[in-house]
């Protein structure tokens, strides 16, 4: 168990004030000024060492991502944009840093501005938490009139900007590209890549598009050394995460844990447990709803970090552990899923635009036994005809829950829908 | 995707405050110089509070002639985005989340409680409530949830559903986030700041 001098987020619920004064006593802004003075190789050098993997579901290394910007000033204005946009089902941790560690997220900011040379950094809030950002406004004014941001930064001579900005409701934001299409006022439709941000981005300039407990934990990491991060978790997947735990537990919550804790002790130390205890337990699905589900024979011993849980057929995601016990219906939890991906694609990819609606009706009738066993074929190849075939992931976001559901729980839909058969058979 | 068109009942008129104005004035300046067209949401999201919780074509226009963006474009965004609505809402809008997570603890109990009550899904209430089912609201941990207006109501069942939408009814204060004594995400009675 993460021992609590191990802890980042020590205000994670709120116990304390978020304010300036209160954050300042929990070690934020403490000694930013000369970390701003260090040199932008120094700082991704002991990133690059502390192994931190970008926190928003992919998991690629945050210290590399700041180093495909510009090393040189390109005459433009140069961006870091935080992406506040969380709406992946399951996930609800950015949320608890915008209202109870905004100051932590803001030092990130200013830090992560100056490793990568920009300039101006937007904090991409999702529109449904007007009162997280409204604590997160009036924290950024908070560290305005102290001079923590703004001209001469924490008075090391760096000029860096913050600007909050909102969405109005729409999962496909959280995609780095739509999130910038969205900050640049248009519908937020994926962009093909290449061009990647980081040469073409916001408004055309060099652009870092990072998730905020990627850009939280960065002013720790600088001030307690990547040693001390890296010897936590296991190698390749180090450092601590807030999982979010949800669903069929006894105390639902968010909690800061070390990386690679097995799943069964992170639900029954610190969620309660499951309801039901744990032979009780059906399936998780460990990273969010886009990650396939595992059944409880691989939860017994699996551990959650990004190379652990993708070996086993599933991923980290955004550590949104969803706990399901045996009175839950899994193929309606999973159609409930794939209702979410029809209803936010964004329209633009045709394999995705139609083939989460024709998954979302499949699963539909299949969740009410009305479809044929065969059927089941016919479902997972019309997944594998949207994954992969679309611009961004969201498609492939669709179609895994259903082929994680159908990998581990086949008997269980040919059970289904044999017995509805067989009712309708005796019925007549 | 979902299909969202004007409503077929438009006011006469629509106009900001000067309050308004100054507002979008200020976000504006969020935005480097030539890229105006960056405040269409915040603008949007401004007019919907003016026009009472909803988007009249009026105010979709207006938007478009601050920003000096086409009117289509305006339109575009009023309809992708989920949180503008095209057709009138109550002055009490809940938001009701119906995703995996809030489906599992329970969130058809909070749909029934709003049909009950307030009657079926979309309809204006006479006493100007109304409800939708909506999508993640991104407080898994405090499942079920709703959103009413701008707060989040968590820890929900069917029982203390039925007690905030009457409060809302009577216009009576109702204590904003969790409804069983939790702060935030921390696990039910915890006595450690670090649970």
């Amino acid at each position: 168990m993460l021992k609590n001098e191990d802890r980042i987020f020590n205000n994670l619920y709120g116990f304390e004030s978020s304010n300036l004064v209160d954050a300042k006593k929990r070690g934020d802004w403490s000694n930013t000024k000369d970390i701003l003075q260090k040199d932008r190789n120094e700082i991704i050098e002991e990133l690059t060492k502390s192994g931190l993997r970008g926190r928003g579901g992919a998991g690629f290394p945050t210290a590399t991502k700041w180093s495909f910007m510009p090393k040189e000033p390109t005459g433009k204005n140069h961006y870091l944009v935080v992406n506040a946009d969380e709406s992946e089902p399951g996930t609800c941790k950015d949320r608890d840093i915008i209202r109870n560690e905004p100051h932590k997220l803001l030092e990130g900011c200013i830090i992560a501005c100056k490793a990568m040379g920009a300039n101006i950094c937007y904090i991409y809030v999702r529109g449904e938490f007007y009162n997280e950002r409204i604590t997160l406004e009036s924290a950024l004014n908070e560290a305005y009139e102290s001079g923590l941001v703004g001209k001469n930064a924490c008075g090391s001579g760096v000029d860096i900007d913050i600007y909050i900005h909102h969405g109005a409701g729409a999962y496909i934001c959280g995609e780095e590209t739509a999130l910038l299409e969205s900050l640049e006022g248009k519908k937020g439709m994926p962009r093909l890549k290449p061009p990647f941000p980081a040469t073409s981005g916001l408004y055309g300039c060099p652009t870092t598009v990072n998730n905020v407990e990627s850009i939280a934990v960065v002013p720790t990491i600088l001030r307690r050394g990547a040693n001390w991060f890296s010897s936590l978790g296991r190698e390749r997947n180090t450092g601590t995460k807030i999982f979010c735990i949800s669903g069929h537990v006894n105390n639902p919550c968010n909690i800061e844990e070390e990386m690679g804790i097995p799943l069964k002790d992170l639900i029954e130390k610190h969620a309660g447990g499951v309801r039901g205890g744990w032979d009780n337990l059906l399936a998780v699905i460990p990273g969010g709803s886009s990650v396939p589900m595992l059944p409880k024979d691989i939860c017994d011993t699996v551990l959650m970090d990004f190379d652990s849980l993708q070996a086993a057929n599933s991923g980290l995601g955004t550590a949104a552990v969803i706990v399901m016990d045996k009175s839950t219906d899994l193929i309606k939890a999973i159609s409930r899923i794939s209702y979410f991906y029809k209803h936010e694609s964004c329209g633009q990819c045709t394999p995705c635009r139609e083939g989460t609606t024709w998954l979302w009706e499949m699963m539909e009738k299949m969740a009410n036994g009305n479809a044929r066993v065969d059927e089941i074929d016919t479902l997972l190849d019309l997944t594998k005809r949207i994954e992969g075939h679309c611009i961004c992931a969201l498609g492939d976001a669709a179609a895994w829950p259903v082929q994680g559901l159908i990998r581990h729980f086949r008997s269980y839909m040919e059970e289904r829908l044999i017995s509805t058969k067989n009712k309708i058979l005796v019925e007549q | 995707m979902t299909v969202k068109r004007l409503d077929s009942n438009q006011p006469e008129t629509f106009s900001f405050s000067k309050q308004d104005n100054e507002l979008i004035e200020k976000i504006i300046k969020n935005y480097p110089k030539d890229r105006k067209q960056s405040a269409v949401v915040p603008s949007l999201y401004i007019a919907q509070k003016r026009a009472g919780g909803w988007l009249p074509e009026k105010a979709i226009s207006k938007v478009a002639e601050i920003l000096e963006m086409p009117k289509m474009r305006v339109l575009e965004i009023a309809t992708f985005y989920s949180m503008f609505n095209l057709k009138p809402t109550g002055n009490h809008f809940i938001q009701v989340c119906g995703t995996t997570p809030c489906w599992l603890r329970g969130s058809d109990k909070i749909k029934k409680a709003c049909i009950e009550l307030v009657g079926q899904e979309g309809e204006v209430s006479f006493d100007s409530i109304s409800w939708l089912e909506v999508e993640c609201l991104g407080a898994c941990v405090n499942a079920p949830a709703v959103q009413v207006n701008e707060d989040y109501y968590e820890d929900l069942n069917y029982e203390n559903m039925i007690d905030i939408i009457n409060n809302l009814k009577n216009n009576k204060s109702i204590k904003v986030g969790s409804q069983i004594g939790r702060v935030s995400s921390e696990p039910y009675n915890a006595d450690n700041k670090n649970a």
